[in-house]
């Protein structure tokens, strides 16, 4: 049952990655999309989230629940040593998912839209770069249990570079994933305009990426091991790179579907190099000490009905949000009811 | 301000500001449902055009409740880690599943308010009450782990360690059922006398009377019916505290001395270092008779109880105090209320019934906060009822009085951007859902 509970943890953070990450990037997006565009960016983006947004946000829930009940002692470490990060990214959250309905449910439509516009697009670009910090922090090893002042235990725990690096490497992501997904639900006449965010977004993001491993040489993270020291990591990275030359051949061809399979599957080798080299562990502290999923679990009764609960959740939700995706990606939204 | 006061003030702000739009967020959709109801069987254009615009209200609070509640499950552990370090696998168990009632209740909520016009009528009308009732399994879940607190289950406490842990035996604790059933029945009560009241303040103003006349009816006797069972609920919660917390009785009650044939306190301000009420009200006998069935027995008092064990009794008794006030308010306008309807009919849209029920339209929620007062103020100094002090439970970080001030700014302002939001629904009423202008009386 524990590597069922495990499978879950991995499945709630690739699937927010994936699905709130292209929400995100929609307002990472509309922060860089000129005036005269803009009226036109935001209909697309809320016809293509606006039914399924408040479910792709649910992924998180799920991950951070399977912390807290099967792992808390991780779960208890995060908590302690990136309380900041935390906290601004519960900001984040909360002042975009208001912004987000707010702006489209305010009966008066006047000068308070560009308020929730200004709050949707900016809380858009930073949640996800303290994601990326948080996730970076996790596993570069500058968390300090032994700390005995504040600046280390609660600040250079998350803001040194590679973190900051892996946070602006995630906000490119997002964007671009979000680019890709758009380029499929835009009108014929926008769709270059997609097109174009998406390609100038990849380059920022494999840019960033390139700063990941920089930075990874200047904080002394052993990144390079990571990723090219197994079979697994390595092959991932390999078909993640292939499948980018194949994207950006299709890219402007008018493979909507094909694209976003790439897109989505690129994100997913990324993390699962990344996370089998460091398997089982889940947290990196300083001096060479580790939290891993195999040793810090809760007891097995636990174990057993959280996997349980996860399972029987899981036959009610998936089909469930199948048929959601599925009804509004056949039916268009164009012509709906408000 | 220290940081455990800092950690539990921002506690009580985020509980606070959530409960409120996660009992609108799970009461709302079962009125939508009644009207959506009426829409499909009468064909009354009326109805469907108050579903449109109560729909907009619940994406708006159901909203801003799951950032809120995303926010908590992150706070849980931000400022209480050694407590969720330990209690984490205990009572962990309802929430997973909270998860997955959540989970169910977005996607719900995706079919309801997107699916006008494109799915059969009634498998669109399932999925709005899929949205309540996963909303209200949600509040039952959360509850039913907040009643762990009070009182733990689930394992067996040996030197300091959790052992023997049996999640499904922590969240099936003694108190869930009081608690839950509680909490339900105030979130219907605080809910329908809110919606009531904005929809009365409107047929008092003679705006679009019909529109607003249909809607005052169902939310009225939704919360009617919650309000006058609430008291049951309240006599089942009350005598479960005597039996488990003692000392939260005694706090609520400002019961300082153990003694038999306990006299019931109304009102009155608890001094704490003298040991008494001052200016109080006493009923002999009548908090033996509330507390364990018979006006002779013993009630245990804060004397029994070691100083640092003791709740602290102002702010308990004074916070009980309000909350049955106002519970027992809102019974009498709703005996009246549903009088009106069963014999007094001329009763019904008089002016000083629809009055009543404009002053009510806040105290459902006063009540409730005053409520959750009783529940944790009268729980300490414990988080975890006789085994883990809050003390004990506080993150190790300095400074948390800045994320305090941090978060009493964003729940400031985003009560007044819903508060603002609100009032631009229903001043947009008459351009965006009432078609037919008719007299007050023609509307029953």
């Amino acid at each position: 049952m524990l590597y069922v509970v495990i499978a879950f943890l991995f499945l709630g953070i690739l699937l927010y990655f994936l699905l709130g990450g292209a929400d995100f990037g929609a307002g990472i997006i509309e922060l860089f999309t000129h005036r005269r565009n803009i009226r036109k960016t935001r209909t697309t983006m809320y016809h293509a989230i606006g039914p399924i947004w408040e479910a792709n946000h649910m992924w998180l829930i799920i991950a951070i629940v399977i912390l807290f009940v099967g792992f808390p002692k991780i779960y208890a470490t995060m908590s302690v040593y990136l309380h900041i990060p935390l906290v601004l990214l519960l900001i984040g959250i909360i002042a975009r998912g208001t912004a987000f309905v707010f702006r489209h449910y305010d009966a008066v439509v006047d000068e308070m839209q560009v308020v929730y516009n200004n709050i949707f697009v900016y809380s858009s670009f930073l949640t996800p770069l303290f994601l990326g910090i948080i996730a970076g922090s996790a596993v570069s090893g500058h968390i300090d249990v032994q700390a005995d002042n504040f600046l280390d235990a609660y600040v250079f725990s998350w803001l040194h570079w590679f973190s900051v690096a892996v946070g602006f490497f995630t906000v490119a992501l997002c964007g671009f994933l979000a680019a890709i997904y758009l380029i499929g639900e835009a009108e014929e006449q926008d769709r270059r305009r997609f097109v174009e965010k998406a390609l100038i977004l990849n380059i920022v993001a494999v840019v960033c990426g390139a700063l990941v491993f920089v930075a990874a040489q200047v904080e002394g993270v052993p990144l390079l091991e990571w990723l090219f020291g197994n079979a697994v990591s390595f092959t991932a990275i390999v078909l993640a790179t292939l499948s980018l030359a194949l994207l950006w051949f299709l890219l402007g061809r008018g493979q909507g579907k094909v694209l976003r399979v790439l897109a989505g599957f690129q994100v997913t080798m990324i993390l699962l190099a990344i996370g089998w080299a460091h398997f089982p562990d889940f947290i990196l502290l300083r001096g060479g000490d580790h939290l891993s999923l195999l040793e810090t679990q809760a007891p097995a009764a636990t174990i057993t009905a959280l996997g349980w609960a996860l399972v029987l959740g899981s036959v009610f939700i998936l089909p469930a949000l199948f048929y959601l995706f599925y009804s509004f990606q056949t039916k268009p939204i164009h012509d709906y009811e408000v | 301000m220290d940081d455990l006061f800092a950690a539990r003030s921002q506690m009580a702000l985020s509980l606070g500001f959530h409960i409120i739009y996660a009992c609108i967020g799970m009461v709302m959709p079962f009125f939508m449902a009644v009207s959506h109801y009426r829409y499909l069987t009468t064909h009354q254009d009326v109805y469907k055009r108050l579903t449109k615009a109560w729909s907009k209200g619940v994406a708006i609070f159901f909203a801003t409740g799951a950032v809120s509640g995303t926010m908590l499950s992150f706070e849980l552990g931000l400022l209480w880690p050694r407590f969720m370090e330990h209690a984490g696998p205990i009572f962990g168990m309802p929430f997973s599943l909270e998860g997955t009632a959540f989970f169910i209740e977005a996607i719900a909520l995706g079919f309801f308010l997107y699916g006008w016009g494109r799915f059969n009528p009634w498998f669109h009308w399932f999925t709005g009450v899929v949205v309540g009732v996963s909303g209200l399994a949600s509040g039952i879940l959360v509850v039913a782990a907040n009643a762990w607190m009070n009182s733990p289950a689930g394992f067996d406490y040996v030197n300091g360690q959790y052992l023997n842990i049996d999640p499904i035996k922590a969240m099936f604790n003694d108190a869930w059922f009081s608690q839950a059933l509680h909490m339900t029945l105030a979130a219907f009560t605080a809910t329908g006398f809110a919606v009531a009241g904005l929809h009365a303040l409107m047929i008092l103003k003679k705006h679009n009377v019909v529109f607003h006349a249909k809607a005052f009816k169902i939310a009225a006797i939704f919360g009617a019916v919650a309000a006058i069972l609430q008291p049951i609920s309240g006599d089942i919660s009350a005598k479960d505290v005597a039996q488990r917390q003692p000392a939260k009785l005694a706090a609520m009650e400002a019961h300082f001395h153990t003694e038999k044939s306990a006299a019931l306190v109304l009102g009155g301000l608890p001094d704490e270092d003298a040991r008494q009420v001052n200016y109080a009200i006493k009923i002999p006998g009548m908090l033996s008779f509330l507390a364990h069935g018979n006006f002779e027995q013993e009630v245990i008092g804060l004397d029994k109880f070691p100083k640092e064990d003791q709740p602290p009794v102002l702010v308990t008794h004074i916070a009980f105090q309000i909350m049955v006030g106002l519970g027992s308010f809102l019974m009498l306008v709703s005996l009246l209320y549903l009088l009106a309807l069963w014999k007094k009919k001329k009763w019904l849209y008089s002016t000083w019934l629809l009055r009543l029920f404009v002053l009510a339209i806040p105290l459902g929620f006063i009540a409730i906060e005053a409520g959750w007062t009783v529940t944790e103020v009268g729980r300490q100094p414990w988080i975890l009822y006789g085994i883990m002090r809050t003390a004990d439970a506080v993150t190790p970080m300095p400074g948390i009085a800045y994320s305090f001030y941090l978060f009493t700014g964003i729940y400031l302002s985003l009560t007044l951007v819903v508060a603002y939001l609100l009032y631009r629904q229903i001043k947009s009423v008459p351009t965006l859902y009432d078609i037919t202008p008719e007299p007050a009386h023609a509307t029953h």
